[in-house]
């Protein structure tokens, strides 16, 4: 009697079946957690990434499926002066225009690091500009960069520092200071704002330290924020050069690559060549050029993060 | 001693204004900077960055509401203010154009694109943080390169690709193309936030028998509603923003989202079209604006802890 119910105690915790078993597989129940996101990576991000560089080797037009023709488009590109010139406008207004809102950022960044009254309102005011779609606040610096209605030239006039209207967007070297200032005007809140963020983690104790060993303004900034700010900028930065090399917004609403091409963006380019040429090869060569580029990008901001670290003696955490 | 103090910490600047009270006795070490000093090299410099930084703002909405007239006559009136607003331009866009139904097209495809986003992102961020499959470490490395992947390098092949599967000028070519962009960003905050919830409570409830499913649902979502709404409210915002693919992928006049409809719509050889130009740009920010207003601490939550993860 009492063998018989120990047995059938001991018989009662069954096998798992294989149904089971898979409930509670790791594995298994992580490929179906993950298969709405790796759904809409693959067939939208991963595919047409690779069939992005299959175009840029075949003549592929708006319509038609091309046929492959090797490295055609791209030794098209190398003999195309629009097409360097591109590249030329594209590495100068990433590089003045990241290193612009890095200075200004840091610098408002630390502006507002300090007791200030009314400081998150302060804080929520400055974002705006990075909150309001591009494309709109770039409407307004149309309006205020226009050849004859610009307020800026009026004041200017008024202020008797210039006698005629400044054609902002028509001229070579105004369009491109024009569009880059509009750029740093959008990017330089979201530097501050994150820059503000990793300041706030710094402890106050390290500057009173500082302070009382003699230490200036400047060497405190050197010396105690910057190296503590430097991962945050590392990742700020990248950010900030990988979003303003693909700029495509701004240009299109200002000057639509003109005058000339001397505001046109690999991007801009890109977009003219394929969609409104047709030429879907050919854009897709230019946007399959500007991926290097990136890399490059990735890779500096990446490798400079990893000394960094390495130096300060942190895990990789 | 403030003035033995004084000379090392101040700059030239600071001895123009000679001896003067101490400034307030605030937190931190700003009792040892003065008011005039404070002056210049505080206030000053922020009140000049936050004029340039909403002057064009401000210059939108005077724009929007300033009749015609004075809009071109820089002479004769004053142009930075109006005495005689007027609501003209604001009616043209709302019952001349389509602007009401590009308006409820881009809400449409944010809150569908968004709400898409962040259920495979819940997901996914769930499965890479606590599930911790065989290879997690690799996909979620993977999921914060393909946030680095920019929409100028995709456009072209997306475009034949949305015209492959039949949803060129649909609003599905947005709805469907817009998550390639927010997944990666909402996975990758979501997952920092998964991250601080305590591991003890996942524990008790698998020990009471609850499956991974209702963990999720019952346990993990309702504590990270705060970094729900932060992904929510910046995809949203990012949604919004989006201008290449809209672009490309729509064609007819009905189907366009605000940006592109301001931008190929309005844009035409009037003179007088400032106005309304203005006052379609101000309309399309006001909804973010103050969606943001609500949830400003969301919004830089989002921000900041997307950068430092």
């Amino acid at each position: 009697m009492t063998d018989a119910t120990l047995n059938n105690i001991k018989l009662a915790p069954r096998e798992a079946t294989t149904w089971q078993r898979l409930q509670v597989n790791r594995n298994w129940l992580g490929l179906w957690f993950m298969l709405p996101a790796a759904a809409f990576l693959i067939l939208f991000l991963a595919y047409p990434l690779g069939l992005g560089v299959w175009i840029s080797f075949t003549d592929a037009r708006i319509g038609r499926g091309g046929d492959f023709v090797g490295l055609e488009n791209y030794e098209w590109l190398w003999d195309d002066t629009v097409f360097w010139l591109s590249v030329f406008n594209t590495l100068l207004y990433t590089i003045v225009a990241s290193a612009f809102k890095f200075a200004v950022g840091l610098y408002l960044a630390l502006l507002l690091n300090q007791n200030l009254p009314f400081k998150a309102i302060l804080r929520a005011v400055v974002l705006i500009p990075f909150i309001v779609p591009t494309v709109l606040s770039a409407i307004a610096f149309w309006w205020l960069f226009d050849s004859q209605f610009s307020i800026i030239s009026w004041t200017l006039k008024k202020a008797g520092l210039i006698s005629t209207n400044i054609d902002f967007l028509g001229d070579v070297w105004n369009a491109r200071w024009s569009v880059i200032f509009a750029n740093i005007w959008r990017g330089v809140p979201f530097v501050a704002i994150t820059l503000l963020a990793g300041l706030q983690t710094v402890s106050p104790t390290l500057y009173e330290a500082a302070t009382i060993d003699g230490a200036n303004k400047w060497q405190i900034f050197r010396h105690v924020t910057y190296p503590l700010l430097t991962p945050i900028i590392a990742v700020v930065m990248t950010f900030s050069v990988l979003f303003t090399f693909t700029d495509f917004q701004l240009i299109w609403v200002l000057t639509r690559g003109g005058p000339v091409n001397a505001t046109q963006l690999m991007a801009t380019l890109s977009y003219q060549r394929a969609i409104l040429g047709g030429h879907l090869g050919e854009g897709a060569a230019i946007s399959t050029a500007m991926i290097p580029f990136l890399l490059a990008a990735i890779l500096i901001s990446w490798f400079g993060l990893q000394r960094r670290k390495w130096q300060q003696g942190e895990n990789n955490d | 001693m403030t003035d033995a103090l004084a000379p090392k910490l101040a700059d030239p600047k600071k001895t123009l204004h000679g001896v003067s009270p101490m400034a307030d006795a605030s937190e931190g070490m700003s009792y040892l900077e003065r008011l005039p000093r404070r002056l210049v090299t505080l206030y000053l410099p922020l009140t000049i960055i936050l004029i340039v930084l909403l002057f064009p703002f401000y210059w939108m909405a005077l724009t929007a509401i300033k009749p015609d007239e004075q809009l071109l006559n820089l002479e004769k009136f004053n142009p930075f203010w109006t005495w005689t607003p007027t609501l003209k331009h604001i009616e043209k866009l709302l019952f001349d154009t389509y602007y009401p139904l590009w308006l409820w097209n881009t809400m449409l495809v944010a809150v569908c694109a968004t709400v898409l986003s962040i259920i495979a992102s819940v997901l996914a961020a769930y499965a890479i943080v606590r599930l911790r499959y065989r290879g997690a470490q690799w996909i979620g490395g993977a999921i914060f390169l393909a946030y680095l992947v920019p929409p100028s390098i995709l456009f072209i092949p997306l475009s034949s690709v949305v015209f492959q599967y039949g949803l060129f000028d649909t609003p599905f070519a947005l709805i469907l193309t817009y998550p390639t962009i927010l997944i990666p960003f909402s996975t990758w905050l979501l997952m920092g936030y998964f991250k601080t919830i305590p591991f003890e409570l996942e524990e008790c409830a698998l020990i009471d028998g609850a499956s991974r499913w209702q963990i999720l649902i019952r346990i993990v979502l309702p504590l990270s509603i705060p970094g729900l709404i932060s992904a929510f409210i910046f995809c949203f915002t990012l949604c919004w923003n989006e201008f290449i693919y809209a672009l490309t992928f729509l064609s007819s006049t009905q189907n366009k989202t605000v940006p592109v409809a301001i931008v190929n719509e309005f844009v035409d050889g009037d003179i007088y079209r400032w106005g309304s130009l203005m006052a379609g740009a101000l309309a399309g920010s006001l909804p973010l604006v103050v969606l943001y207003a609500f949830f400003v601490e969301h919004y830089v939550s989002a921000m900041t802890g997307a950068v430092k993860e």
